[in-house]
């Protein structure tokens, strides 16, 4: 009886460190089925071609990345550039000023906000925001838009992000220790210096890991982009031109992609390259979380 | 050790049908209580009984904490703290805190004691220089960081921290000097050590030290106030009290019975 | 200084307006979707399937892409749970405290937990069609539990993390081998985490829409098996918004409202499974 109960032990035991082991190799098996797959435009093309071209022409072989790259750029940035200072502000508030009742309900919204899909987060865009590019904003400047800008991608994008931001921000906060806000409170200093000189100065680093986490988020968001963004292959020129971000350039073609030779090695280098960067921008975060007492 | 120990008329602190509630537990109730000046006075009392809850209303740090309710009055040099009227860091600045584990604030030794200085509108180079070198001195670290004023102060000992954080406290030239079981993250010599400077710095301040060490009481009270389950149980001169108190619960937390 | 005064009142209001302005926004997205999917809801949008081809109009609901939602959320996350829980099991239980394998495991889940869900959705695709198989209902829960495996795993790991380690010894030294204080001891002391961390991948899965693009396919008829292509909810609300028929645009504002309402009721649940969560904690 023991030794089967050994047996019984050493399977399982086995068979849930293999399942931890290739978990583990996940994102590694990720990155490589990628650039296998992009191998064949990347052996047809240098890649600096492929960064910089603008000419995206598939039917004709000519694959220009850079139209699709200044998209998220553009949206990312914007959207970074709305949500950040909105982001650590409502952070500071909720963590160093806000009562308990306050403090009771921002966190469900901010959970609720977390949680509603892309998607919704793109009908959002399309039925209040595009409207409110096109017939407000737009003409306010003299220019005709379609409504469907970086303008109003960034402003989407802001809003879902905001909940991530807000909340490793929070969690970063709290690691300030309750003493060292005491002791600048105990030789007279007011509650915004202490945040200011004291808790800022603690968490800074903490807080521009948030910030990236963010950024790399907005980065990679696909399906309210693709609703909001216009789609138009071309770098954006100003904040009411169309952009094509490379998640929402993945999205749309999958389709034709089979039919056209090259197609698909693109449109999986397109894959690479988003995941390049979100693991180079979610380590470096992870990293500095994880100096500042293991905060997720 | 001083044994003519005696109030004066106006104390500097002086308190009043203190009562303290957490979310509705009663944490300190009814303290009335005059401190005297220029005397190390200890709180003593078992764990949990509100040593620190009173410390903390003190200087009104328990402002920080959620849910609390302050009711009574705490007197400085005869203004109740906690008239709504007053100006919370003025209070603040009167007093030093000396934390249980030492805090040294993220930036360096110079910029740590200077930091009280700054809030308060110092700006002038040599003047901050000399502010820092004098309280440096007064807590006996001079020597021991002159040479290195502009390294983080986390590179300190934990010891020496602590008598950072006690010049950075002074540095603002408060009259009272609040300490929270303030040397027991300490080794033995760097306790030692500070204690001698609490010693020393009761001819100028007038010191107020919870402690749960009685024969640290012993070696540094003047005065002692023994809390138990927020009720001021006892208080007198320490030689008194320690010789023969008058409350049986205070002989019975002396002599070990209750702890 | 009166300045010092008006810095902070200057900053405090900033930030009061801030935390307003996120607020509003969460107001004006839960408005949006009411006001446009409250009078497009009926019984027939919630019973019945497109009659006239999804993209075309006509009468009919979105019940396939109900039904497929729920499919391949179900599905998804009894995968990723499947996974995820022997994973962490292994974390908690039979790997040390402060391996280096733990921590690197538990980082890469941290990293695998920011990408994007449309690449997953490309890897799904490749592996799909390096397989020889066509978009089904099963390669959309492959797929879409590989995207909320980070989420479930660090979220069973977080509670299973608070179990003192005097339970592992309480449970070793009555002779127990380390699966049975695994599943025994362990996964049941974790037992209101694992349950709330079900509940968020069921919520994540049932959103996502990138991952299922490329996988799941998309079709009028509700699934009746794994091999079938299968609508959902977010792909439907994508696909019908595009159109220019007033009737299919309809469509989208239902489903919008009925995939907000059940991931908010879902969201809400694993709170409130949370919260009770830590009276079993011991701290
Ligand atoms: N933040 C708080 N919230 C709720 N109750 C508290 C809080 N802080 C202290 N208490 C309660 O108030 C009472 C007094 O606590 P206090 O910290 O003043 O005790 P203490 O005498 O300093 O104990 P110790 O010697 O352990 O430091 C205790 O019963 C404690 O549980
Ligand atoms: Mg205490």
């Amino acid at each position: 009886m023991a030794s089967l109960r050994k047996i019984k032990e050493r399977l399982t035991c086995s068979a849930m460190m293999m399942l931890t082991i290739a978990s583990g190799l996940l994102l590694f098996v990720i990155s490589l089925g990628l650039l296998l797959r992009s191998r064949e435009i990347l052996e047809m093309k240098p890649i600096m071609e492929l960064l910089t071209s603008s000419v995206w022409k598939p039917g004709r072989g000519e694959f220009g990345f850079w139209p699709f790259i200044a998209g998220s750029l553009w949206v990312t940035l914007l959207s970074a550039l709305l949500a950040v200072p909105v982001s650590l502000l409502c952070a500071v508030y909720l963590s160093e000023y806000a009562s308990r009742t306050v403090r009771a309900i921002a966190g469900p919204v901010l959970d609720m906000l977390s949680g509603i899909p892309s998607v919704v987060f793109g009908i959002w865009g399309v039925l209040a925001l595009v409207p409110l590019v096109k017939d407000y904003i737009a003409p306010m400047t003299g220019r005709f838009s379609s409504g469907y800008t970086v303008l109003t991608a960034g402003i989407v994008l802001a809003v879902m992000i905001v909940p991530l931001i807000v909340h490793v921000a929070l969690s970063v906060l709290r690691s300030v220790g309750n003493d060292l806000r005491d002791a600048s409170l105990s030789v007279g200093a007011t509650r915004w210096q202490t945040v200011k000189l004291v808790v800022l100065r603690k968490a800074v680093p903490g807080l521009a890991a948030a910030v990236v986490l963010g950024i790399s988020r907005a980065f990679g968001e696909t399906m309210a982009v693709i609703m909001v963004a216009g789609n138009v292959a071309k770098a954006p020129k100003g904040l009411l031109s169309p952009a094509y971000p490379l998640p929402a350039l993945i999205a749309n073609n999958y389709g034709e992609m089979l039919s056209i030779p090259l197609y698909d090695s693109a449109l999986m280098f397109a894959a690479f390259l988003l995941l390049a960067v979100v693991i180079i921008f979610n380590i470096a975060a992870r990293l500095i979380l994880k100096k500042m007492e293991n905060i997720r | 050790m001083d044994n003519s120990l005696e109030i004066s008329e106006t104390p500097h602190l002086r308190v009043r049908g203190l009562n303290v509630y957490y979310n509705g537990h009663h944490a300190l109730k009814n303290i009335s209580l005059d401190i005297p000046d220029k005397k190390i006075t200890a709180i003593i009392g078992p764990s949990g009984c509100g040593k620190s809850t009173l410390l903390r209303t003190f200087n009104r740090l328990i402002d920080t904490i959620e849910g609390v309710k302050v009711k009574g009055e705490v007197m400085i040099d005869g203004v109740n703290i906690y008239d709504p009227k007053v100006e919370v860091t003025a209070i603040r600045r009167k007093m030093g805190l000396l934390s249980q584990r030492p805090c040294p604030l993220p930036m360096s030794i110079f910029d740590n004691v200077a930091y009280g200085p700054r809030i308060h509108g110092e700006r002038g180079r040599q003047n901050l220089r000399n502010i820092v070198e004098s309280n440096l001195r007064h807590v006996g670290l001079w020597e021991e960081v002159q040479d290195r004023l502009h390294k983080p102060a986390s590179e300190l000992s934990i010891g020496q921290q602590q008598r950072l954080c006690l010049a950075r406290g002074l540095a603002v030239e408060p009259e009272i000097i609040l300490g929270d079981e303030s040397t027991s993250a300490l080794d033995p010599v760097s306790s030692k050590k500070v204690e001698e400077r609490f010693l020393e710095l009761k001819n100028e301040y007038t010191i107020i030290l919870v402690t749960h060490i009685l024969r640290q009481a012993k070696r540094l009270a003047d005065y002692v106030v023994f809390l138990y389950m927020g009720e001021l149980i006892e208080h007198g001169p320490a030689a008194e009290l320690f010789a023969n108190p008058k409350e049986s619960l205070t002989r019975e937390y002396l002599t070990g019975i209750i702890s | 200084m009166n300045w010092r005064k008006i810095e902070e009142e200057f900053f405090l209001v900033m930030m009061r307006l801030a935390s307003l302005l996120i607020l509003a926004a969460f107001l004006a997205i839960m408005g949006t979707v009411i006001y446009y999917g409250l009078p497009a809801l009926s019984w027939e949008m919630i019973f019945s399937a497109p009659k006239g081809g999804f993209y075309l109009g006509k009468e009919g609901g979105v019940a396939n892409a109900i039904v497929g939602t729920f499919y391949l959320a179900c599905g998804a996350t009894i995968v990723s749970l499947i996974i995820g829980l022997p994973v962490t099991l292994v974390l908690n239980v039979f790997l040390k405290r402060g391996s280096k394998l733990a921590e690197f495991i538990r980082f890469s889940f941290d990293v695998l937990w920011g990408v994007p869900s449309i690449v997953y959705g490309a890897f799904g695709f490749t592996l799909m069609l390096y397989m020889g198989m066509r978009a089904s209902l099963l390669w959309g829960i492959i797929t879409v539990a590989l995207v909320v495996l980070p989420a479930m795993c660090r979220a069973i790991d977080e509670v299973m993390r608070m179990i003192p380690g005097e339970l592992q010894d309480a449970s070793l030294s009555v002779g127990a081998n380390k699966c049975e204080t695994a599943f025994k001891v362990f996964a049941r002391q974790a037992l209101p985490g694992i349950v709330t961390a079900t509940l968020i991948s069921f919520g994540r899965a049932a959103g996502d829409a990138a991952a299922v693009l490329f996988t799941t396919g998309f079709t009028d008829a509700v699934p009746t098996s794994l091999a079938e292509p299968a609508a959902t909810l977010p792909l439907a609300i994508f696909f019908q918004l595009g159109t220019p028929f007033p009737e299919v645009q309809q469509r989208a504002y239902a489903s919008a409202l009925i995939l907000t309402a059940l991931i908010l009721l879902v969201s809400i649940a694993a709170r409130l499974t949370g919260s009770r969560l830590s009276k079993y904690v011991i701290k």
